[in-house]
């Protein structure tokens, strides 16, 4: 049995919010890199510049990337050898947001849903706990803007829909969301479960580093085939068209109950921005 | 080619901008977003004047991040530019004469602005950081209770944008993504 303190969950939860909006991953600037020396519309290399740029001066300015620093969503991996102790565990994973968002001078964007009044320091976070082996705390903090949530969709297809279906239902989520998501995207894509346990494969989807294939060939397949076919797309960088709508497509899977085929797709900007720890 | 263009003195050029025309543009600009938008419309409905003028002007789409000690601004780019679609035509009317956000615009903006000569620029989504190295000067104009989503006078310099849909109605949205279309 593993002691770990509240205190140190604070600081170390403070310290990620932080890191995830000040600097944005190597994964994710290889990609537009990449993007970049293939786009061919004038307007996509205009923008891919500006979007490297940006990376330059958020960290040579201290500014965060992005003025959408997110609803913050954290995921906890509790070793089920690990004994938390000092106070309220989901208590401290706020106030390590609350210090995070206002030490980082991070924008404040929570708020009650139907009084649309801030709460004024950005908690509550979406919090995912999951009890796993061993004795480590393993904590990622994943800041979500919401230009590319309020673009993500789920539905139930039915099973004779299949692969084919699935396949529709991501592109018409990528068409219909345009230029709104602030492309080039990458996509999170939850296939099986029940309806949240698609939604929840969707979100943690993007916490893989960014372009790294599913470890089954034939899911990694399906990623490189869409990632194709949405870029074939012609959206293009702020869909101002172009060849890079999208960066990365990652899917993940679970069983599912033989009457069904739920698809969750959760659309994330080129700020894909995470931070992890382990304790 | 980049055309620059200084706002105040040269209103007048935005509507002969076009669709794709490159723009770097510098001086006064307001910023607004959904709260800003629906606190101009209680306004309106209730026969209030505004607390600023509009005509002639530019709102950008967007909620600064807070200002660390010693800088002008936060990370201020722009937001999605559609969520303020339904409160647009009636501000147009009154002679607002540039938007500056991200994405789309439904077509009864599209068609408010073509009745009233008016020009939607697009930022890059994302470049926050980028942007506020074009803020020389922020101030807070108006209801400051809403917080990062308050109206703030801007003073920018050079701010890269692009022309997406111009005083004709020609929209780079429709026309850029079917030009890489496979």
């Amino acid at each position: 049995m593993k002691e770990i303190r509240v205190s140190a969950i604070i600081q170390a939860i403070e310290k990620l919010c932080i890191q995830a909006c000040y600097n944005l991953g190597d994964d994710v600037k290889n990609l537009l890199d990449t993007a970049r020396e293939r786009e061919e519309s004038p307007f996509g290399i205009r923008i891919l510049d500006q979007l490297l740029e940006n990376i330059n001066a958020s960290r040579e300015n201290q500014l965060p990337l992005c003025q959408d620093t997110g609803m913050a969503v954290i995921f906890m991996e509790i070793g089920q050898d690990v004994h938390i102790t000092g106070g309220s565990l989901q208590e401290a994973v706020n106030e390590g947001v609350r210090r995070g968002y206002q030490k980082g001078y991070m924008r404040r964007s929570v708020l009650d849903p139907l009084k649309r009044t801030n709460t004024g320091d950005n908690t509550p976070a979406v919090i995912h706990y999951e009890i796993v082996e061993g004795d480590q705390l393993k904590i990622a903090v994943a800041p979500k803007g919401f230009g590319s949530e309020n673009m993500s969709r789920l539905t139930m297809l039915k099973p004779s829909d299949g692969v084919e279906g699935i396949k529709r239902f991501v592109l018409d989520t990528v068409i219909q969301a345009g230029a709104n998501p602030c492309p080039p995207i990458i996509l999170g894509i939850g296939i099986g479960g029940t309806m949240e346990k698609a939604a929840f494969l969707a979100k943690k989807a993007l916490l893989r580093e960014a372009g790294k294939p599913n470890p089954k060939p034939e899911i990694a397949g399906l990623e490189q085939e869409l990632l194709q076919a949405i870029n074939n797309t012609g959206i293009g960088p702020q869909g101002l068209g172009g060849r890079t709508t999208a960066l990365a497509v990652h899917i993940d899977t679970y069983p599912t109950h033989l009457a069904g085929l739920p698809v969750a797709v959760n659309i994330q900007c080129h700020a894909a921005r995470h931070a992890e720890a382990i304790l | 080619m980049i055309k620059s263009i200084k706002i105040p003195e040269d209103i007048k050029l935005l509507e002969d901008l076009r669709a794709g025309d490159i723009v770097q543009l510098s001086g006064i600009i307001l910023t607004g977003r959904d709260a800003a938008h629906k606190r101009m419309m209680d306004f309106l409905d209730r026969n209030i004047p505004l607390p600023f003028n509009l005509a002639g002007q530019g709102i950008y789409y967007t909620g600064p991040c807070p200002a660390a000690p010693g800088k002008i601004i936060g990370s201020c780019g722009p937001t999605t530019s559609s969520r303020m679609d339904s409160y647009t035509p009636r501000l147009l009317d009154l002679g607002l004469k540039f938007m500056i956000g991200k994405g789309l615009r439904s077509r009864e903006v599209i068609g408010a602005m073509i009745r009233n000569k008016a020009v939607y620029l697009a930022a890059a989504g994302g470049a926050g950081a980028l942007i506020a190295g074009c803020v020389k000067k922020a101030e807070m104009l108006a209801f400051e209770d809403l917080g990062p989503e308050a109206v703030y006078r801007l003073e920018v310099e050079n701010m890269p944008l692009i022309t997406a849909i111009d005083s004709l109605g020609n929209n780079l949205f429709e026309i850029g993504p079917k030009q890489y279309r496979l």
